[in-house]
């Protein structure tokens, strides 16, 4: 699993069936020190996330389509869980 | 999943019979602001994208789930035709 941020939404008509009724949004993920890391790409949302919070997702096909709630969904990553906080011990 | 543009086709005769009838597309990845990242690459369409779109594809085994219970041998698949998306920064 990763820590990234709601950057932004996107809207889809045509997708497919296993999208219907699924949030997709796109994050960025980040490093422990909040820099961004990587390119941004889209995850299904399945926690009710929002634009701006820091979320935990995971980056693999049968996790993301757990969180969707649906088999054999054609989703690689998905929010599974909005982060109130990181405690990190020591130095980076 | 990523944003992608698709910025092209492929055409292949002969090829895995689990891919006959699937359409092949050259898709360009893009950043949140529309920008090109990374190399293209080939992806199967499920969606009936088209070329100058922008589409979002599945990278992985999942790529051939639309196809199932057949399994054809694929690692990415545009699985969405995007209408247009926002960013927040």
């Amino acid at each position: 699993m990763q820590i990234a941020r709601v950057v932004g939404t996107v809207v889809a008509t045509q997708k497919h069936p296993k999208f219907e009724g699924a949030k997709l949004l796109l994050v960025q993920p980040l490093n422990l020190d909040d820099t961004p890391r990587g390119a941004s790409l889209l995850a299904v949302d399945g926690v009710g996330a929002g634009v701006h919070e820091k979320v935990l997702i995971v980056l693999e096909g049968r996790a993301a389509g757990e969180a969707l709630g649906k088999k054999a969904a054609p989703v690689d990553a998905a929010i599974i869980g909005i982060i109130d906080h990181v405690d990190l011990y020591g130095s980076l | 999943m990523q944003l992608a543009r698709v910025i092209g086709k492929v055409v292949a005769t002969r090829k895995d019979e689990r891919l006959v009838g699937i359409k092949l597309l050259v898709v360009q990845p893009l950043t949140a602001e529309g920008q090109p990242a990374g190399r293209p690459l080939v992806a199967v369409d499920t969606v009936g994208a088209g070329t100058g779109e922008h589409v979002f594809f599945v990278r992985g085994k999942e790529a051939s789930f639309p196809f199932y219970p057949v399994e054809p041998p694929v690692d990415a698949g545009i699985v969405g035709i995007v209408d247009h998306w926002d960013l927040e920064l």
